[in-house]
């Protein structure tokens, strides 16, 4: 100890923060603070009627113990098993509508003007959150599963479509070149030269997306488009909030019950 | 033309073969089903009757009236702030939910981390419009409720990406750490923080990114933001405003996406 201490002091290892610039640092920090007090500042709570909701809130959780199913168990089937079917219907017709897609907006498999056609196509299907497409459709189609079907089909291409795309586009060209080499035709190196390498990802994808469109499938239906939706929307209009909750506890099962079974899946295939 | 004894080049046995094709025959199987159901539920003549008003509509949604754009600065605000607020709060509480639910950091194994599963798998079955409807029957209308609904949806998302980064990490580092006698607090924080801080920050933008799309249709419900305007301007069927917001959100969308790219490709 004693005058060494200071200098040793001053060497002493500090970590090093996560942003190293350290004007960028401070201007990030005062911006993140300057738009917190903004925002804070701009955002209306109405606290006397979050106060009074609260009991609803707990009336609202302790129905679930025990959810009733039974009142509405009716409803809850069709509307369960209407989602299931549309999920299943436009996953399929999705996928099979973005294959071409997606090979046409792959870069390395097609000329230039069918890429940028095919990815304008994935643009606008993916620039609108599912529930504005479905209203839309609604208003053409009528009310029912259908719409909901269709929206769901054009979500499934924008999302199935873009990521096979850069799939395709990050196969490796030799194996490709191989099959191109032995005189096939252009179906035949699709087949054999980049299927072979895309199979594995974009089954599992196939059932990510079944996931999700099982999971969209109950909101479509707060607009109108079939499936459980709508009962869970009336189930809260009637504040019937025990068999709302015996409805979100199926959704939770079934979408973990595809989780699973879709793991199990991608295993075997890989 | 094969020649007797030698093999001819398939692409799979024949087991394999005909399981590949059972599949098949069962999967276009359900999907038949699934049709048929479906379209026994369809009014056919609307749907025939479906390229007229789309052409109709679309008559009637151009030009865009863009006198409205002025009374559209505050929703989009509000959009912004429910999207971040909302990922905010995710935030907050996926990273203890991702800790413990990480098989290499989580206290138990029998207790905390299946609790900690359920609490994602939960918040991410839950779609953000569901929670809104649900939220907006609690707390009131408004760009609260919004904000809730956003956060609780986003929690299971974060909490899921973080703590599979989480388990991801190099043990190696971490035995170092602990090598020196750091505490289990100082291994947390000298071990594991800075290996998962890139992908943190990564899926925190990424997730603000995927919010700024969901909270404007939350209005639909009652939730505050842009989607309150567009709902009302659907409800009394005025078009040229629908097509106006359509376009703004677009904007934000896309402005969004490329925010969070540009962030991303900073960070990694």
């Amino acid at each position: 100890m004693g005058a060494a201490s200071p200098a040793l002091e001053s060497r002493r290892w500090k970590k090093p923060p996560f942003i190293r610039r350290a004007w960028l640092r401070w201007t990030l920090a005062l911006g993140v603070a300057f738009y917190l007090a903004l925002a804070l500042g701009t955002t209306e709570v109405n606290w006397t009627r979050v106060w009074d909701g609260l009991p609803r809130g707990v009336q609202f959780f302790a129905a679930f113990f025990p959810p009733d199913f039974k009142t509405r168990w009716g409803e809850i089937l069709e509307g369960i098993s209407e989602s299931l079917w549309m999920t299943v219907v436009s996953t399929a017709v999705g996928i099979a509508i973005s294959i071409p897609v997606g090979i046409g907006a792959a870069k390395n498999m097609v000329p230039a003007p069918v890429y940028y056609f095919c990815r304008a196509i994935l643009a606008v299907s993916r620039s609108f959150q599912e529930v504005i497409l479905a209203i839309f459709f609604v208003k053409l189609f009528g009310f029912g599963p259908f719409a909901g079907c269709v929206t769901l089909v054009v979500a499934t291409v924008g999302f199935y479509g873009k990521l096979l795309a850069e799939d395709i586009e990050d196969t490796a060209p030799a194996q490709a070149e191989a099959i191109r080499a032995t005189g096939a035709s252009w179906l035949q190196w699709i087949n054999y030269g980049i299927q072979p390498q895309v199979m594995p990802r974009i089954i599992g994808l196939g059932l990510y997306r079944f996931d999700i469109n099982f999971r969209e499938s109950a909101v479509v239906g707060i607009v109108g488009g079939g499936g459980i939706g709508a009962t869970l929307n009336t189930a809260f209009d009637r504040y019937e909030f025990d068999s709302a909750a015996a409805i979100l506890l199926v959704i939770i099962g079934i979408v973990m019950l595809v989780e699973y079974s879709s793991g199990a899946i991608r295993r075997w295939v890989q | 033309m094969a020649v007797a004894g030698t093999q001819v080049w398939r692409r799979r046995d024949p087991l394999m073969q005909f399981a590949v094709w059972a599949a098949w025959l069962l999967g276009t199987a359900i999907f038949v089903y699934c049709w048929g159901e479906i379209s026994d539920r369809t009014i056919w003549a609307f749907v025939t009757d479906a390229p007229t008003q789309a052409a109709d509509l679309g008559a009637r949604m151009v030009p865009p009236d863009w006198g409205f754009i002025k009374t559209l600065g505050r929703p989009l605000w509000d959009t912004l702030n429910m999207a971040t607020l909302g990922t905010a709060m995710a935030i907050v509480i996926a990273v203890p939910v991702a800790y413990c639910a990480a098989r290499n950091t989580t206290p138990s194994m029998t207790l905390v981390r299946p609790v900690a599963l359920f609490v994602i798998v939960s918040s991410r079955s839950i779609n953000s419009l569901i929670w809104a409807l649900m939220l907006v029957t609690i707390v009131g209308p408004g760009v609260f409720a919004g904000i809730l609904a956003i956060g609780l949806r986003s929690i299971g998302f974060c909490a899921k990406l973080l703590y599979e980064a989480i388990e991801e990490i190099d043990e190696s580092q971490v035995e170092a750490v602990r090598a020196t006698g750091a505490s289990r607090a100082q291994v947390t924080a000298y071990g594991i923080v800075p290996q998962v801080m890139p992908a943190f920050a990564g899926i925190s933008v990424f997730r603000w990114d995927i919010n700024i799309r969901e909270s404007t249709v939350l209005g639909l419900v009652g939730a505050g933001g842009i989607g309150l305007p567009l709902n009302g301007a659907i409800t009394t069927l005025a078009w040229t405003r629908v097509s106006l917001i359509l376009l703004v959100i677009v904007a934000a969308v896309v402005a969004g996406e490329w925010i969070s790219a540009k962030v991303r490709h900073a960070i990694i």
